[in-house]
This record gives C-alpha cells, structure tokens and sequence, in this order.
C-alpha cells in the first residue's frame, strides 16, 4: 500500500471514529475536544486533495475560531465535570435508525451511479487564481455570492452582539 | 486527485460524518452537542464539494469557492446560535432543549 493510501486511510478513521465519539460522548468537553480532531483530519484530507487554502481556512476558521467559540460557550454555561444522562431509546431509536437509513440509502447510491469526470485539464489553484476568480463579474467569477456572504457577517456579526447584550435595567436612567 | 484513492471512498467518509451529525442532532438534549452536529453536517458536505471539484470537474473552481462560503455561512450560524445560547442560559438557566418551552403556545 502507497504512503499516501495510508495516510488517506489514517484520516479516514480518524474521521469516522471521532465524529462518532463526538455525538456519543457524555462529557461535553471531550466532545468539543473529539470535534477538533475531526475538523483537522478534515483539513489533511483537503491537503491530500492538493487545495492548501481551503485546508488553511479550515485550521483557522474551524479548529480555530468555532471549536473555541463552543469550548467558550461550554465554560460559560454549564460544569466541566458534569456528565450527562444517557439519552432515552425514545430518542435513541429514531435517531439511530434514520441515520443507518438514510447512509445505507445513499451509499448505495453512491455506489452504483456512474461518475463522468469532464477530462479536461485541470485549472491551477494557486492564490493568484483564487484572488482573481473571487473578484471578477466574468465568466469563472464569485464577486455576487463573495458580497452576498460579507452582508450576511455583517448582518450576523450585528445580531449576535445585539442578541448577547445584557439588557440595561429600566429603573436607572 | 489523491492517486491510488477511488472518488466513493471519499464520498463514504463524508456521508458517514454527515449521518453521524444528523443522529447526534436527533438524540442530543444539550444545545451546544447539536450545535456541534450542525458543524458536523456543514463539514461533510464541505468534502463532498471539494471531491466532485477535484475528481470530475478540474477544469473550474466552483466546488472551491462554494466550501468557502459555506465555511463562512457556518462561521456566522455558529456565532449567532452561541449568542443565543448565552441568551438563554442567563434568562432560564438552562439551556437543555426540552426546558426551554416558553415560546410554546
């Protein structure tokens, strides 16, 4: 088996346990924990699939920026050593089943349908490439959704802060 | 292209992540655990774009550039839902999601 068969494989695992652990953990620190470790074998994968930038927005972005964020919120509202209940078979057995479902559903799917790759050459994706494609209003650019997506931070940057604010009191002036 | 690695392998990874977030978000109580399988769900389909970009259209960048946005729309839901959990915790206490009922009519 080739190095990066191994590697792929690796991650792979990595991936499918963790994500597991992450939603079965009864410590909600070990599954903020177990997330991260999803989130950077995500970003390997990105790297082996030869695309370092979103791999590095992925570090920065999700390893970074979320997991601390939940980790925060995790701190702020609840205890560290606090486990929770098993959930219930009510909860458990349609959860389980339409996962299981729904996978075996579409892995078969995927399995069977005949992919057409277009063999044309492939387009570099250097940050010169990216930079340009991201701005331009021609064919091959993303200037709508890049604008689109910076009103909608702003927008959620605006109601967060809003909706976190503590409400003064009305009795002070 | 990660040569010697089929595109479906790829694809069984993702779909595996996005079902282990759709059952966590099913039997999760606590509103940070589901907060954590929407991240889950948003990643997987990340790699789904990713892979159909690289393995069957290398010619564009589209699969690319909808993961960023899709990193940023996650960015913004994950900041706005932490917001309101905050919120809720300081008015009820609790932020387990069959306690908080009062928007129930």
């Amino acid at each position: 088996m080739a190095l990066n068969q191994f590697m792929f494989y690796l991650l792979a695992a990595v991936i499918m346990v963790c994500s597991v652990l992450t939603i079965t953990s009864r410590r909600i620190l070990r599954a903020a924990f177990y997330l991260l470790c999803v989130l950077i074998a995500t970003a390997g994968i990105y790297f082996m699939l030869d695309y370092q930038f979103i791999a590095g927005v992925q570090l920065i972005l999700y390893a970074g920026g979320i997991v601390v964020l939940i980790i925060f919120s995790v701190l702020l509202t609840s205890h560290i050593s606090q486990k929770f209940a098993k959930p219930g078979l009510a909860r458990v057995i349609p959860g389980v089943l339409a996962a299981v479902a729904g996978f075996v559903l579409s892995a078969m799917t995927v399995l069977s349908f005949p992919f057409q790759p277009s063999g044309q050459p492939a387009i570099g994706n250097d940050m010169r490439t990216i930079g340009l494609q991201l701005l331009s209003v021609e064919k091959n650019g993303y200037a709508l959704p890049f604008e689109v997506i910076s009103v909608l931070l702003l927008a959620s940057m605006v109601g967060a802060i809003v909706v976190a604010k503590k409400e003064k009191s009305k009795e002070k002036p | 292209m990660i040569e010697g690695i089929p595109m479906q392998h790829l694809l069984i990874v993702s779909l595996f992540m996005f079902f282990a977030g759709v059952c966590g978000f099913i039997i999760r109580k606590n509103m940070i655990t589901i907060l954590m399988s929407v991240e889950l769900i948003l990643n997987a389909v990340n790699i789904n774009l990713l892979v159909f970009n690289k393995y069957l259209f290398p010619e564009q960048l589209q699969g690319h550039f909808f993961a960023l946005f899709v990193m940023g729309i996650a960015a913004a839901e994950a900041a706005v839902a932490i917001a309101l959990i905050i919120n809720i915790y300081r008015r009820l206490n609790s932020i387990n999601v069959e306690e908080v009922t009062e928007m129930k009519y």
